[in-house]
């Protein structure tokens, strides 16, 4: 049992430094996964993980395998396909959806165009895919920071995001605070996506993310509760995610977030609130 | 009317001293940058190469553009290395409709069997690529390379058999030089000390021609994504075997070489080039300043 369920992280530095930027990536990604799951804003993560690869490849392009560039890069991007979706949306009769899947395909073929233009398709697939294996001190650090980040802004702006959540027209007849709340929100997406595309890669950044959140909402109704639990079980896909590739042989990052997928579909079989089994099975009624 | 008079003698020369390079020179094709070079070599100025993978990208899972497609089209001689590495270039040729001829640059050379440790991952792939296609890290492989080369230019372009034949020869003496100065290399390194990690196993012919042991942390091909089962396989290995050096693949990611080397204490030698050469300005734009490249660095990380 220890053999294989702890000794791998005592025996390797390499998997606890893996470990350890899992678990920064559940902290900050978890919670804003829940949020927008809530906010009905599940695909918009996904197309945001897009967005990021142009910025990214520029910055890989100047730069190399640099961290500091790749960062900075990809939250531009990100930051301007998020804004500039928005401002699109609300100033034209497009819908919100339709103008980021414009934007975020645009940026897709951007980003891959910048990366192949240096001529090895190799690199692409770093960028596409990630090294959860080779996370250094300086790439530690940034994911930590970006989960302190995260989980104070949260903090920060807790009321009025959840108040967006419930009821926005209530916020906006109460406060101003709700345009703001929104793009803090925004930011904090597109860090954790930049952070989780180092360790994931940009396809499977918002994995780790969406996946626990939506796994937690069949357990928990109430809100401090699913986020706890959304982390709990992000950090648990960490773990068993790299037990997997360590005693199985298949990719990291990919196992990792297979196992989120494997809790999710349990959560969707047996969860309380809304599973299936539920569904199928109903309780009996009390009788008198 | 005396600048018209050197023009009209100018051309005159080109037509009569060398009909050839005032027609057009024969369009090749070469698959990557490493034959390029070999065809260069041989073809000299009688021929036009262009490369279809660009020097630092890779030919195992190359995506073909439509500019390649028009290039193998218009060439008269499509050369390819064979072996399974090229995967995507039949689809190529039979798309671009090309009536030059496929000529295969290792005819004649005996493949050598990729080298496939564990049954795990690297069985898929074992099934695809059976053979191992590095075949030029072989000096002896190359002077292969550079016969077929010189046979197929002669063939398509029978006016230019002596300069192709000089061209071959000269080329042929220096790879012989250049096979000498790698195993006296080698020589200088203590046996025991012979035994390198790598990212990406193309060094097999080079380790049964010269004797350096190479082991890989990835599967056969570059298309696999390390698992943390091979890197810790890998980490085991270096600290059981006192394996002294890591070596990094000018394509493969080197945040993992950093980190398996900073765990194992083993150094980090410098860029070795495998399947492509460097660009112009870089230590490998041709094969031989390539394998003289990688001798040193080899030399320099295990002889300290």
């Amino acid at each position: 049992m220890y053999d294989y369920l702890i000794s791998p992280f005592i025996e390797f530095e390499f998997m606890r430094r893996a470990l350890v930027g899992a678990f920064a990536l559940a902290l900050g990604g978890a919670p804003v996964g829940v949020f927008l799951m809530l906010r009905r804003m599940s695909l918009t993560g996904d197309a945001m993980a897009h967005a990021i690869l142009p910025g990214a490849a520029v910055g890989f392009l100047f730069a190399g395998l640099n961290l500091f560039a790749m960062t900075a890069g990809g939250i531009v991007a990100g930051v301007t396909v998020a804004v500039g979706a928005g401002l699109i949306a609300r100033s034209t009769g497009m819908k919100e959806d339709a103008s980021l899947a414009a934007f975020y395909l645009v940026s897709l073929a951007l980003g891959v165009l910048i990366v192949s233009l240096r001529g090895s398709n190799i690199d692409l697939l770093h960028v596409l895919f990630g090294t959860v294996l080779a996370l250094d001190d300086a790439t530690l650090l940034l994911l930590a920071a970006i989960a302190t980040i995260s989980l104070l802004a949260l903090a920060l702006i807790w009321r009025p995001l959840v108040l967006e959540c419930v009821d926005p027209n209530f916020l906006r007849s109460v406060s101003r605070s709700g345009a703001p709340t929104h793009l803090v929100f925004l930011a904090l997406m597109v860090l954790n996506l930049v952070g989780g595309f180092h360790a994931l890669g940009t396809l499977l950044a918002v994995g780790i993310m969406m996946l626990p959140a939506a796994a937690a909402r069949f357990w928990v109704k109430e809100l401090t509760a699913m986020i706890v639990l959304a982390i709990v079980l992000a950090i648990l896909s960490g773990y068993l995610g790299l037990l997997l590739s360590y005693h199985s042989g298949a990719a990291a990052g990919p196992a990792i977030i297979l196992v989120a997928g494997i809790l999710y579909a349990g959560s969707v079989l047996f969860g309380p609130v809304g599973g299936l089994k539920r569904h199928f099975i109903p309780v009996r009624h009390l009788e008198a | 009317m005396i600048a018209r008079s050197v023009l009209a003698a100018l051309f005159a020369l080109m037509l009569g001293v060398s009909p050839v390079s005032a027609q057009e020179k024969v369009p090749v094709v070469a698959t990557f940058s490493i034959l390029a070079d070999f065809v260069k070599n041989v073809g000299g100025d009688r021929v036009a190469v262009s490369t279809l993978v660009q020097p630092n990208g890779d030919a195992h899972v190359y995506q073909p553009s439509p500019a390649d497609a028009k290039t193998v089209a218009d060439a008269k001689i499509v050369f390819m290395n064979g072996l399974g590495l090229e995967g995507w270039l039949d689809r190529l040729i039979r798309a671009s409709g090309t009536k030059g001829a496929v000529v295969i640059g290792t005819k004649g050379i005996k493949p050598q069997e990729m080298k496939d440790e564990d049954g795990g991952h690297g069985k898929e792939h074992a099934r695809e690529h059976k053979l191992d296609p590095h075949a030029w890290q072989s000096i002896a492989n190359v002077k292969i390379y550079t016969a077929n080369i010189r046979d197929a230019l002669i063939a398509a372009d029978p006016g230019g058999r002596k300069i192709y034949e000089e061209n071959a020869a000269d080329y042929l003496k220096r790879l012989t030089a250049l096979e000498k100065e790698v195993k006296e290399a080698v020589a200088k390194i203590a046996p025991a000390k012979r035994r390198v990690i790598t990212t990406h196993d193309a060094f097999g012919y080079f380790a049964k021609a010269y004797g350096i042991e190479f082991i890989a942390p990835q599967g056969v091909s570059t298309e696999t994504e390390a698992s943390a089962k091979d890197v810790a396989k890998i980490i085991r290995q270096i600290k059981a075997q006192k394996i002294p050096a890591v070596f990094m693949e000018n394509i493969s990611d080197p945040r993992l070489m950093q980190q398996i080397a900073k765990e194992t204490g083993a150094k980090v030698g410098g860029t070795v080039y495998s399947d492509s050469l460097s660009d112009e300005k870089g230590p490998a734009s041709t094969y031989i300043d390539m394998m003289r490249h990688n001798i040193r660095q080899f030399s320099a990380a295990l002889t300290s």
